[in-house]
């Protein structure tokens, strides 16, 4: 079971488009699931998409979630502490760029790396 | 807390919000990305949906139910903000708190709300109205001048320099602008501090 990814986007259009880079270029041996937009398809982002877009992706194994700006962090934050308590500490966020950290972050997921080990790579593009 | 007051105090709440969300997407258009005041509208019109079930239950319960809803219903990044304050003083205070443990009860939300946003006074950000009402409330403020702490705490947010939130990627530009969360934020105090000044009128 591979770690899954979450992108979490203010455009639904940046979140569709990641995730379909995501899936050309690394396949499908991850899940991908993303959420972009508010509650009524404007710019922002929506706790209750984000939810079930880690539903979407849902791994054992965890799932990594990449974001854009700070409101798509909090409201990833939320998301996380609202999941259910056998969900909880299996979901991280990555401190990386959106599209770049999706797409290392899928590689390093498809060959079954640990949730710790895909969170590194994918900040890695950070430190950099 | 009786019923009454507290279908009243929702409704105050709701009713200052309705009034104002198009100020507050003008604000938000000048700053930040212009949703602030569709969001707070979208928010306390589902808290409005439900009040008189929300005014049925204990206070904490009340409080949680609240946060809840503005936090699935807001959209944005005042949703988990505004969320985590009433989630937090549901956590906080029982059926029935005394002043002394409302005014700790606030201190905890406070800290909760920088804490969900990394921030803290001083940023141009809704704690800037936040942190001078919690010093009033242990100050031992009644409800009216509460109400203007935090009218004027909005005020002063005007020349402030934003260090969080989108606003700050305006940088100097951000300077001479309310901020849109400041606003909501004195609003909905001054709401529930009218409704209070007349209960213990």
């Amino acid at each position: 079971m591979n770690v899954g990814i979450v992108i979490v986007s203010h455009s639904s259009k940046v979140a569709e488009g990641a995730a379909d880079m995501v899936r050309q270029m690394v396949g499908n041996q991850v899940s991908v699931a993303y959420a972009g937009g508010d509650e009524s398809g404007g710019l922002g982002t929506s706790v209750a998409r984000i939810m079930a877009a880690i539903d979407a992706a849902w791994s054992d194994a965890g799932v990594a979630i990449l974001v854009d700006l700070g409101g798509a962090e909090t409201n990833s934050e939320m998301a996380m502490e609202m999941l259910p308590p056998e969900r909880q500490g299996k979901v991280v966020i990555c401190n990386a760029p959106i599209v770049e950290g999706a797409v290392i972050a899928a590689t390093e997921a498809s060959g079954g790396s640990s949730l710790e080990k895909v969170q590194a790579v994918a900040e890695e593009l950070s430190a950099q | 807390m009786d019923r009454d007051l507290l279908y009243r105090l929702i409704e105050a709440a709701v009713g200052t919000v309705d009034s104002h969300w198009q100020e507050l997407t003008a604000l938000d258009q000048a700053i930040g990305d212009g949703d602030h005041g569709a969001g707070m509208k979208r928010g306390f019109d589902a808290v409005m949906a439900d009040a008189d079930k929300l005014a049925e239950q204990p206070l904490p319960a009340t409080l949680t139910a609240i946060g809840r809803t503005l936090v699935m219903s807001m959209g944005g990044a005042s949703g988990p903000l505004y969320g985590t304050f009433f989630m937090e003083l549901g956590k906080s205070l029982d059926a029935a708190p005394d002043r002394a443990a409302l005014n700790a009860g606030f201190t905890r939300a406070l800290a909760a709300v920088a804490a969900r946003g990394k921030s803290e006074p001083g940023q141009k950000t809704m704690l800037d109205v936040l942190a001078p009402v919690s010093a009033a409330l242990d100050a031992g403020a009644d409800a009216g001048t509460v109400a203007r702490v935090a009218h004027d705490a909005a005020e002063a947010t005007v020349p402030m320099l934003a260090l969080r939130g989108r606003a700050a990627f305006l940088g100097e530009r951000s300077v001479g602008h309310m901020d849109p969360g400041a606003r909501s934020s004195s609003l909905i105090i001054g709401a529930v501090c009218a409704v209070l000044e007349e209960q213990s009128a």
